[in-house]
């Protein structure tokens, strides 16, 4: 004799969950977008162009390392307070390790612009690769200035008493006051590290996204034939 | 003491700082020290071998 | 071909390339963020213990009127009668007609109107005056003065400014030949003691509040006086030095500044009264121009015609000559 059990319904099977690129969940739409722009062997490669054979190359990942060093002294004064390194030597130690690093952030940051200009890195739909990185460069200007102006010592009251000037000549001094340590502090350890590193972060994906800039054909002047506009296939220079 | 010794500067920067007047350019020693090394490093970045990778190509 | 059909347009080397058919070699890349990682570290630890870094210690209203109690005096004057520096500068601070920076009908300043609102004689002379407790005469010549008309006041703070202008340093205090300036004699004389107990530091930057992290009274009366300025000058951090580059002592400073503060050495820039609104719209002018440099013809030639990429790329060039 048999006893009939039935069919419970979790033996069913469970209809095939829809394809990402069909799924009209939100989550699902950013992952296959992520994963469509972004391939982990792409992201994280393990080659690169045989063309990348100069020392020039390095200077990219010597900012961004760089930034991290000025992220993590900054970190440490930070466990402080701002005025830890006019009454403690190892705070004073801590300071010049930020301005150091601050120093040969921008040091490699500019040889880094020399030589994509000079490789005129921009080219195959590289454009918005190059504009961000100009503009983690002026963000990083205003930080590095906001760093200036907390210093909490003659030099940034100078620097303050005079930048004013040209602040308030643009009409932003009615909210951005230099005068005001504590609000410049604020800016300087919260606002502006969170954009250089949006910024500089979208930077650094699109360099992994549009692959390093190839050489100019042999002779720079190769105007013959036509280009296809189509976006980049994720990953492959040009 | 040696900590003391570590955390203070061996090269005292501070004091009076050094000056070039060049038309009207004015530049401290240091910055013009600091531009010349980026060109500097900049020429020999481009200039210096670069070391050859063994194997895989596509 | 889909629907979204390739569109083609002629190549153009400055624009475009042509996709990378060649060789691929192993390449470690967090390898190489690491080693990079400790390099930057030696670097700056090296520079770090070498060099150290400077702290120049900030000049306070205490030292300023200790040092030079005749330019505290002189400074302090102007801002009773409303013609110093900060008096005069109109937005953020106050009303003070044709005092914004303009270019033409652009005069943003203006437009944004007074956010950081500052009247110098009461906010620097009288309000920290009538803070003093035990002073009878100071309080007694403060409602003297604020009682007089507008006319009888500017006649005594004329009178003052004239007298004070020869007025000597006597062993850090305050001299001043007498004239008929009233009471306003007594409350710059009592503001300059005042200020060198130290007392007007603490007033200015807290009045009425515990905490305060806004220095902007205090800064704004030290730069309407002369003394910061003179030894930021000696320090060759004025404008007209390329001042906006430099550190104090030999340390280097900004280098990446060079070309804003350039502007301030030339002319017009470097004697129009709207210099400063001038050089920042120069300056976005060019940023805007370094951030769309790729869209810019004859710019963006300018790496293929000075040939640097040859010898960035003289290994790539050698292989596909030999191939």
């Amino acid at each position: 004799m048999s006893i009939d059990t039935g069919t419970p319904a979790e033996t069913i099977p469970p209809a095939a969950p829809p394809h990402p690129s069909e799924s009209h969940q939100w989550t699902a739409k950013v992952r296959h977008a992520a994963e469509s722009a972004f391939p982990p062997d792409q992201l994280l490669p393990d080659r690169q162009p045989a063309y990348m054979a100069s020392w020039i190359y390095v200077f990219g990942v010597l900012t961004v390392v760089s930034l991290a060093w000025v992220i993590i002294t900054g970190c440490v004064l930070a466990i402080m307070g701002p005025s830890w390194w006019h009454v403690s030597s190892t705070g004073h130690f801590v300071n010049s390790l930020h301005l150091w690093s601050v120093e040969a952030f921008f040091f490699f940051m500019v040889i880094h612009l020399w030589g994509k200009f000079f490789m005129a890195a921009w080219r195959g739909n590289r454009r918005l690769t190059w504009a961000t990185g100009v503009i983690s460069f002026l963000v990083s200007v205003g930080a590095a200035f906001t760093g200036y102006l907390s210093q909490q010592n003659f030099d940034s009251q100078w620097i303050s008493t005079q930048a004013k000037d040209g602040i308030n000549s643009t009409g932003a001094g009615a909210v951005f006051n230099v005068l005001n340590f504590g609000q410049m502090l604020m800016w300087h350890i919260v606002l502006l590290p969170i954009g250089v590193l949006l910024i500089a972060g979208l930077h650094v994906l699109l360099v992994r996204r549009h692959g390093i800039v190839p050489p100019f054909a042999e002779g720079g002047d190769d105007t013959a034939g036509t280009v296809d506009t189509a976006p980049t296939p994720a990953g492959e220079p040009a | 003491m040696f900590l003391g010794a570590l955390l203070g500067a061996l090269i005292n920067l501070n004091g009076s700082g050094r000056y070039i007047h060049w038309g009207f350019i004015q530049i401290s020693v240091a910055n013009l020290v600091v531009i010349v090394l980026m060109v500097a490093v900049f020429v020999l970045a481009i200039l210096l071998p670069f070391p050859r990778r063994k194997g895989g190509g596509q | 071909m889909s629907a979204d059909a390739k569109k083609r347009r002629r190549f153009n080397p400055d624009r475009d390339v042509r996709p990378w058919k060649g060789a691929y070699v192993p390449y470690d890349i967090l390898k190489e963020a690491f080693v990079a990682f400790l390099a930057v570290l030696v670097l700056i630890l090296l520079l770090a213990v070498v060099f150290s870094s400077p702290d120049e210690p900030a000049v306070t209203l205490k030292t300023w009127s200790a040092v030079d109690p005749v330019d505290f005096a002189q400074t302090a004057i102007t801002e009773l009668d409303g013609s110093s520096g900060t008096a005069s500068y109109g937005p953020p601070y106050n009303s003070t007609p044709d005092a914004s920076q303009h270019m033409g009908f652009f005069e943003p300043n203006q437009w944004f109107g007074v956010h950081q609102p500052i009247d110098t004689a009461q906010d620097f002379v009288i309000t920290p005056l009538r803070t003093l407790p035990n002073q009878p005469l100071t309080q007694a010549a403060i409602t003297l003065y604020q009682h007089a008309s507008p006319a009888q006041q500017t006649a005594w703070t004329t009178a003052y400014e004239k007298a004070v202008a020869n007025a000597t340093d006597v062993n850090g205090r305050l001299h001043v030949p007498a004239g008929r300036y009233g009471p306003v004699g007594i409350m710059v004389g009592s503001l300059t003691n005042m200020a060198q107990t130290g007392g007007l530091d603490g007033t200015l930057l807290s009045e009425g509040q515990f905490y305060n992290t806004n220095y902007t009274k205090p800064l704004l009366f030290l730069a309407d006086g002369s003394y910061l300025a003179d030894k930021a000058d000696a320090q060759h951090l004025s404008g007209d030095q390329w001042g906006m580059m430099n550190e104090t002592g030999n340390y280097p400073g900004q280098a990446w500044l060079w070309l804003y503060t350039m502007w301030y050495q030339v002319s017009p820039m470097n004697s129009s009264t709207n210099g400063d609104l001038e050089v920042w719209v120069i300056m976005m002018v060019l940023s805007v121009g370094l951030i769309f440099l790729p869209f810019i013809p004859i710019l963006r030639s300018i790496p293929r015609w000075t040939r640097v990429y040859k010898l960035i790329w003289r290994r790539h060039y050698r292989e596909l000559a030999s191939a």
